[in-house]
């Protein structure tokens, strides 16, 4: 589905202010095995970045540490956009306000609420909020037709297709229009058809709504097809392997995935993974 | 689903036809001298109209001590649950009593429950809350502490208070664990009234229930009349859970997978 017309295309990070800094980030589960271990990137505003490797590699944790679900136990993370508090403690409990407001998380699985309606899924980020919020059912309307899944508002969750599960999830984390938005390998468990259909309805939206955003996934054509950045990670401890930049011009279509430009990077990030998992083995 | 609607009211009919008639067959394969202990169907009925008075006010004794103790067990159970769901600490201190509890033999705790509160309506109810209590409690707090690790982590990611979590998300996620122990409380209420009335009941004041009913018709040998007591106790406890069946229904049936998905 096409939803912006071809027109407003950017192709990002243009004017690239940060997003966010990792500075030699370490994480490491109580006395537990070094997860993460020396990760440093800086993602741009606007930057796509998909984050790929074995698994053990700490994709899923670097994400949990952005959410700030679990602390940073070395280094730092920096969000330059909150200028009075700048660095991020390695407490999350220490933060302020704004910061996760800004900031939405596709999980794994859809993770909806099987008692609630679609609508209130996708409102339950405003209804959590202390003041109730007048534009709600105006905010989960445009939620909702930005999935494309309007007709399905009284709907409850088993009523629904896996994919259209995951379009709820994504409606729901987009409601409080985020800064960033990080997602979880968020169509793995889904069939390959409908996977890319969502891919190219996520880069239609991200047309309109200019997020940043880490995906992690373990298709090499996904994060080929979605980012403008690739981060090959290697395991035990988790350490940035290679980053390739995918310079595709957005936005993407089908015709993109017949690219000879788009099936070099695949074969490219696809060698570097197995020489990754040679590594690994030996 | 269409289900066919004349099969599911003509099979029972036709079982219950078939059970009758075998019941009458067995008495009368009986000798004349035997036949007492199984009067015939025609014979409960008139032991029905016969104690009619008797019995209907065995029977609304009985209802009203199941009935208090079931939902004081259902309210002092949720508050524990939550209690014991918030609190690992208080978990570890009382779960052992609450095991205790269960154990706890009503027949042997029930006359010491007479010289407390007296004979009646009060023994009545609160033997009644003991049966119902234990498997409501535990049901409740084991639903209460499963809730989905990642929905807990989306309320967290949304910087959800204690209480929205509890709300919105703990309390909802445990609505069928707590069914579950509503429909064993149902089934256990009407027995455990009777069981208290058996042992705790007295004509004193109100006349007693099912349970003091049942003393006096064996010790007057009236089996027809104890038939038919047995007929009411069963009336009871199908209502009971009927009840609660019902009311699972409605809290459930629009979005929880034991119930056939509403289709579109």
């Amino acid at each position: 589905m096409q939803l912006v017309s071809p027109a407003v295309t950017a192709n990002l990070p243009a004017s690239a202010s940060v997003a966010i800094e990792f500075r030699s980030v370490e994480k490491r589960y109580g006395q537990g095995p070094i997860i993460l271990d020396a990760f440093s990137i800086s993602a741009a505003r606007g930057d796509f970045i998909a984050l790929i490797g074995p698994s053990g590699c700490g994709k899923s944790t670097l994400l949990k540490l952005i959410a700030g679900l679990s602390p940073v136990t070395r280094g730092e993370l920096i969000f330059p956009k909150s200028s009075a508090n700048d660095s991020f403690p390695a407490d999350p409990s220490s933060r302020t306000g704004s910061l996760q407001q800004d900031l939405a998380y596709v999980f794994q699985d859809p993770t909806l609420l099987p008692w609630l309606t679609v609508a209130d899924n996708v409102a339950l980020p405003l209804d959590l909020r202390a003041a109730p919020s007048s534009q709600r059912s105006e905010l989960v309307r445009d939620a909702l037709a930005l999935v494309g899944l309007t007709s399905r508002a009284e709907y409850y969750p088993r009523q629904l297709s896996g994919g259209q599960k995951m379009r709820v999830s994504i409606a729901r984390a987009l409601i409080l229009s985020p800064q960033i938005l990080l997602l979880d390998e968020p169509f793995g468990a889904l069939d390959e058809m409908t996977r890319d259909h969502l891919n190219e309805e996520l880069l239609a939206i991200r047309e309109r709504l200019r997020w940043t955003a880490f995906f992690v996934t373990h298709s090499v054509a996904e994060a080929v097809f979605l980012a403008n950045r690739i981060i090959i990670m290697s395991a035990n401890p988790g350490r940035i392997h290679r980053e390739i930049r995918v310079d595709l011009p957005y936005p993407r279509t089908p015709g993109t995935r017949r690219d000879s430009a788009y099936h070099q990077l695949v074969d490219e990030v696809s060698q570097l993974l197995r020489s990754i998992e040679g590594l690994v083995a030996v | 689903m269409p289900r066919p609607k004349l099969l599911t009211f003509l099979l029972p009919a036709l079982a219950g036809a078939l059970l009758i008639a075998i019941w009458h067959f067995i008495r009368v394969t009986l000798s004349e001298d035997f036949r007492f202990l199984l009067p015939a169907p025609s014979e409960v009925i008139t032991a029905f109209s016969e104690h009619g008075n008797e019995l209907w006010r065995a029977t609304l004794n009985t209802t009203a001590g199941a009935t208090l103790g079931f939902l004081a067990a259902v309210v002092v159970s949720f508050i524990l649950s939550l209690l014991l769901s918030i609190s690992p600490l208080v978990r570890v201190t009382f779960y052992p009593y609450l095991m205790l509890l269960q154990m706890t033999p009503i027949i042997v705790f029930a006359p010491i429950l007479v010289l407390w509160v007296g004979p009646g309506l009060k023994s009545v109810t609160i033997i009644t809350f003991l049966i119902c209590f234990f498997p409501l409690a535990v049901n409740t707090t084991q639903g209460l502490v499963s809730t989905d690790r990642n929905l807990v982590e989306l309320f967290q990611l949304y910087r959800a208070t204690k209480l929205q979590e509890i709300r919105r998300l703990r309390i909802p996620a445990a609505l069928p664990y707590f069914f579950t122990g509503l429909r064993i409380a149902a089934t256990l209420a009407p027995i455990g009234a009777l069981v208290g009335d058996y042992t705790a009941g007295s004509s004193a004041g109100d006349g007693g229930g099912l349970g003091f009913q049942t003393i006096i018709y064996s010790s007057q040998a009236k089996y027809p009349a104890l038939f038919a007591t047995a007929a009411a106790c069963c009336m009871l406890g199908f209502i009971f859970v009927a009840g609660v069946l019902s009311l699972s229904w409605f809290a459930l049936h629009q979005w929880h997978d034991s119930y056939e998905r509403a289709d579109t």
